[in-house]
This record gives structure tokens, sequence and C-alpha cells, in this order.
């Protein structure tokens, strides 16, 4: 659906059901250079079981209007911003690599607001390589392929998605070329490669918060991930077997499992 | 610093499996099932729901036939792939995922004369009508794009005239209507040619032909680009509207980059149900894994057969796009720089009846309807493949009654060349091999 957050359009996807008030929300935030296409197969799930989702396009990003927010800190109060508008006052978080910073961040600055937060591939800080960050601010498309390459474990090189017929990394891939790479994923690389403060809003997060990880991840390594759930106080690391930074699509059955768990537990709905 | 994904040859082997996940199991196993245990109930809602990923029934999906789809994927460099029972299913799926009665496309007039009786003949019992446009005749395939247009359909080297369409600037036409391109690529396959890197957005083939390569099995597939969009346009509602089919689902909102395999999935295999078996599925497999093997010797046998046949008395003409006096030779050096194909059109001195004796007397060249065997195969496509289009049809096709369709397959070239001989003395003598 399309709505306005400051004055500019926003499209989030509701997860296939129409926004509905009385249920219980969950926004997810997606991973740099990427929209809310990534989160399909969670957020249908828990828009069908009492759920009221956001899979949202940060600004710059998918269908949502431009341009993007330059820094983390600024992503995670417009977070807040997005559940404002939409008249709700809590929400669940989910987030992936970079929306994990963001998670951070909003639940740090506005933690009456936020009830759980889910993380997947995350850490508390993700600087950036050099030369990728200069490719992807140049508008390489090669920053692509080599944030494919890097984002992907093994079934995300040689194949075996959860959706028949789709391919992990051409999907990746198109993704983020068909938004900006200068403008959305270079934004994004900077923002995160510029963040400082995520251990000190970890030690901020009342709420409880997953920590799922991926043991081939490359990107966000396992032992950062754990290094961010020992500076949050109520928090749990669930670590999936070969499994790159992509665990959202790459075994999207197990973190689903692992996050339905951990929301109806946190964050229930009336009717799951 | 280089991305270090897998290369072609390695991609042919290798993409869409992992032992790991299947026993250990070296090869692709076949999964030879109709259908597959849900954990619960939760679980089968999911799946239908399309809430979660996995399989249901084999109509639907099926583990052998998900490895093809998505190693196709990989070589085409696509977002996503469905295959089919045949390359004309493939290409009737597509259609009926893009239009709905009373649309419109634009297709070029040299192509399989499966296909264009599909368009001349079955889609307006659907409502869906067709403009047939030149291969070459670029200009004409946007003058042809009319309000109710979905798309603009095409062989790029046309079967059987080897004549060759100009996709990049075709695409952009296309394009700048919010139209998008289906190429029928099994011509090349992507070892020659790769269409979605050149404006296409939709890919068909007959994976039949030289993708399986050994004349054996039946498949088809289609593989999505993940670049067209369909939310920047109104022409597709039922890509873009709430879906009653799936509890007001909107295909394009939720799926992006792969919103019309996910459709021509959910809805067309549902509906239509043209699903590939998976023992074909494993036969195509074992056939890719040399694709590039096979391509490099088909061309190479074809360059020898073009100067062979350009330079033999019997022979009136010559449809190649390797030759330097083709019309499209310079297009094919910029799109086909590893190849133009190994299917030569010829025509034959003495007419229809001399290509007949021809045909009849050569003995290692099979005489049969199937294109991209490892097998050396003619054909008179007037009298078979092309034989239910009418007189204007087969004009607007370029098509001559003197015409011989030629796969060059992969035995020594000098024996095709011997076998070819047979065929040419035997044709300067038509009535007499008939007497006999």
């Amino acid at each position: 659906m399309k709505f306005k957050v400051n004055n500019k359009e926003v499209f989030a996807s509701t997860g296939g059901r129409p926004f509905d008030k009385k249920n219980p929300l969950i926004v997810f935030i997606h991973g740099s250079g990427l929209s809310h296409i990534t989160w399909v197969l969670q957020t249908r799930y828990f828009a069908f079981h009492g759920y009221s989702v956001l899979a949202i396009d940060l600004p710059g990003h998918g269908y949502s209007e431009g341009p993007a927010i330059e820094s983390i800190e600024e992503q995670g109060k417009w977070i807040a911003d997005v559940i404002h508008s939409v008249d709700m006052k809590e929400a669940s978080l989910v987030g992936h690599s970079q929306g994990c910073l963001v998670a951070l961040e909003c639940a740090s600055q506005f933690p009456d607001k936020i009830k759980s937060i889910g993380l997947m591939g995350g850490a508390g800080a993700i600087p950036m390589n050099p030369e990728l960050l200069d490719l992807a601010e140049k508008g390489d498309p090669k920053a692509v392929d080599l944030m494919m390459d890097w984002a992907h474990g093994p079934a995300g090189h040689f194949g075996g998605h959860p959706v028949p017929g789709l391919h992990h990394m051409n999907l990746g891939g198109s993704i983020v070329i068909n938004g900006s790479v200068k403008n959305a994923l270079g934004v994004d690389f900077r923002a995160c490669d510029n963040y400082k403060n995520g251990f000190e809003a970890a030690k901020k997060i009342k709420c409880p918060t997953i920590n799922i990880l991926g043991d081939r991840d490359r990107m966000c390594p396992i032992k950062e991930g754990k290094k961010l759930a020992d500076n949050i106080e109520d928090s749990e690391v669930e670590i999936i077997q070969n499994c790159g930074h992509m665990i959202l699509l790459e075994e999207a059955g197990k973190s689903l499992e692992l996050l339905k768990k951990f929301i109806r537990k946190n964050h229930p709905a009336e009717s799951t | 610093m280089d991305p270090k994904t897998y290369k072609f040859d390695t991609l042919s082997l290798h993409a869409g499996y992992m032992p790991s996940k299947n026993a250990g199991s070296r090869q692709v196993p076949i999964y030879q099932t109709t259908s597959y245990m849900f954990d619960d109930v939760d679980h089968a809602a999911a799946l239908f729901n399309l809430e979660r990923g996995g399989h249901i029934y084999s109509r639907i999906s099926n583990p052998t036939v998900q490895v093809l789809e998505e190693r196709v994927a990989a070589l085409e460099g696509g977002t996503a792939a469905l295959a089919t029972a045949s390359g004309m299913s493939a290409i009737f799926l597509t259609i009926m995922t893009l239009c709905n009665a009373g649309d419109h496309v634009v297709v070029s007039s040299q192509l399989y004369g499966g296909t264009v009786n599909l368009f001349r003949l079955t889609l307006p019992k659907f409502g869906i009508k067709a403009t047939f446009v030149k291969p070459r005749d670029t200009e004409g395939f946007k003058k042809a794009i009319q309000e109710n247009t979905k798309c603009i359909y095409g062989e790029l080297v046309g079967n059987p005239g080897n004549e060759l369409m100009n996709l990049p600037e075709i695409s952009k036409m296309a394009h700048d209507a919010g139209i998008p391109v289906v190429i029928d690529s099994t011509y090349q396959t992507p070892y020659l040619f790769k269409p979605l890197e050149h404006g296409a957005d939709f890919v068909v083939h007959s994976l039949t032909k030289w993708m399986a390569g050994h004349g054996s099995s039946m498949a088809g597939i289609l593989v999505e680009g993940g670049k067209f969009d369909f939310l920047k346009t109104d022409k597709f509602p039922t890509m873009t509207e709430p879906y009653e089919g799936y509890h007001g689902l909107s295909f394009a909102e939720e799926f992006g980059p792969v919103a019309f395999t996910m459709k021509a999935r959910a809805e067309g295999m549902r509906d239509m149900g043209p699903c590939l078996s998976p023992q074909n599925a494993w036969n195509v497999l074992q056939g890719i894994e040399t694709l590039s093997v096979r391509m490099e010797k088909h061309c190479s046998n074809a360059l020898k057969m073009v100067e062979y046949l350009s330079n033999h008395e019997s022979v009136a003409w010559v449809s190649h796009a390797s030759l330097k006096d083709n019309p499209d030779y310079d297009l094919a050096k910029k799109l086909l720089p590893k190849g133009t194909g190994s299917m030569i059109a010829f025509g034959i001195k003495g007419g229809k009846e001399a290509g007949a004796a021809f045909i009849d007397n050569v003995k290692l060249a099979s005489h049969l309807a199937n294109v991209g065997d490892t097998r050396t195969l003619v054909i008179h496509p007037a009298s078979a493949t092309h034989s239910q289009m009418d007189e204007a049809t087969l004009k607007l096709a370029n098509m001559s009654h003197d015409m011989i369709r030629l796969s060059v397959g992969i035995e020594d070239i000098e024996d095709i060349i011997n076998d070819f001989e047979d065929g040419f003395r035997a044709a300067k003598k038509p009535k007499l091999v008939a007497n006999k």
C-alpha cells in the first residue's frame, strides 16, 4: 500500500492482505539497496496469521519516493514516523543486514514503541570494503555482482531456492539493479560505513531480541552477530547452518519458523 | 577485485543442485512422485497460499524439474524459470499469462510453423489477435503496436529463413510503448546468445533441441529477466490488481522481479497443467552438461557446410548470417560473436522435385521434423513443418518451395558432405530416381 510519511510517498507490502489497525504490527526493514520483495517468504505468513504487516521500501528504494536517507540514525527515526503515520502506537521490528542497524536505532530512540526485534544477519557495525563502497557510490553495477557473491552462501551460488524456479543471486541482483546502484545502494553502504553507534544503541534496548545468524555469512560473520547479541539485555541467538548473509531467502523456512515462535511469544496476536 | 561467481561451463554442470541436500547423490535424483508430504495443516495452508516455498504437486513443481529451472535461469541470467512439457506449451503459457481476450501481440513473421499457427489460428479463438511483421522490418514492429498490444514476440534468427530481428532496437521500441519483448531463443541457446542482455524481458526455449541435444526428450521453458516493471503501466491488470485466485494477491507488488513466473506457475500450471516429467527434465540436464562443447562443434560444422553449399553447382542460394553478402551479417557479428548457429536454409536448383529427390537420397542426414539433434537433420519446410501455412503466410515468412532446412549435426564433416553429394547427384535427375 502507499501512504505518506513526512509528506513523502512510501510503499509497503502488506503481505497480500489489507492493512488492519486492529492487529499487532510488524515492520520489516530490508538491507542495503534492496526492497520489500526480499521479505515475501515471511510477510505473507504473518499477514495471514493475525498480524498487520508493513514490509517497507526505505525512501529512495523500490516504490518509495526519494531521496534515500543518509544516516542510520535518521533511518531509525523514520521507522518510528512510519509507525506513527499508520496510526499505530507500537510494533515489532524485523531487520536484515542494514535493516538490523536501523531497527537497533529505532528501538533505542523510541523504546516505548517497540515490542520485540528480530535481527537477521545483523552486527553492531557494518564497515564496508572501501573498493565495494567506491564502486557503489559511482553507480558501477559491479558493486551488485560483488555484493551478491559475498552475500550468498553455498545455496545461493549453486541453487536450491525455497520457491521452485527462482534463482537466488539473479533475483537479488535484479532488486538492486532495478533501483539505483548509486542513489540507493551507494547511499546505504556509506550510511552503514559511517554508523558507529550500534553497540551503544544495543545497550539501550530493553525489549526481547532474536539474532538469527548464518554460519557461512561473509558480510556479517557470526562472531559479529554474537558480539551484538552480548550487548542486548534480553537477547537470544539462533545459528542456521550452511547459510550465508541472505538468511531470509536462503533459509526462508527455518528463519520463518524462528520468527514465528519468537514473535508469537513476545508480541502475540489474538488469532494466529 | 572481481566476483567469484561461477562461469558458464561450471553453471552448465552444477547450477541448481547441491548434493548435500540430496543424500550426497552426485547425480541429480529423479523425483518420480506426484505429491509431497505436508508437515502439518498450517504448513499445507501456507504452501497453498504462497506464504512459503516448497512443493505441493508435480503439476505445479517437482524437485528434479526445479534443478533444470534454476540451471537454465542461471545460464540465461534470469531471475526465475518455469519448465514445461514442450516449447509450444512454454509459448502458450507465456502468452496466456500476459494477455486477456481482446488483447493483441506483434509477432515476427518468421517462426516455427507451429508457433505461426498458434498466433494465426488458435489464439484468435481466445480473443487474442496478432499482427505479423517481417523480422528485418524493425520500424514495422513499432508501427504494428496498438493500444491493446501486450508484447512483441519473435525468434532472433527466424525459422526457417534465418533472417535476424534487430532485438536491441525492437526492445527499445517495445519498452517505450510500455510492453515487454518475448524471444524464442531455441536456435541460439544461452551459449551463443542471451536475449535478456540485449533487451528481451522473457525468453522461451524448446529445450527439446540443442539444450537437450540428443533428440530424445520433449521439454520447454520460460525464463524471466526481472527487469520489466508491470507496476509502471496500467496495461497488465492481471499482474498488478488483486487476484481472487490467491485471496487478493497482487503478483507484481509481492514478487517484483519474479512476478511473472510466479503467476505463470500459480495460475497457468494450476489451470492448464503442461508440466514437464522429471525423467525428461533429467534427460535435458544431461544434455546441458555438454552444451558448450556440442555448440562449438555444431557451429564449426555449420560454417564448413555453409562454405560447401555456397560453392556447390546444385545450390541456388544459401541463407546463413555468417555469409558476408547476407543482409544480417553485421548484426550477427554484433549479437552472435560466438557463432551464428547450426541452422542453414538453402535453395536447391530444380525446385520442389529436386528437393524431394535430394531429401529421399541422403542417408546419413535424417529426414524428420526436428532441429538441434546431435545428428544432421534435413526437411522440406513447405511440405512438412510449415505446410499448414497458406501461400500469403509463406510469402510473409519469405519461404520458397525450393527451400531445404538443414540442422547441422556434430558428425565428421567429411561424412556429412559425402552424404550431401549423393543427395545432389540424385537431385540432378529427380524423375529417374522417382521412376526407380
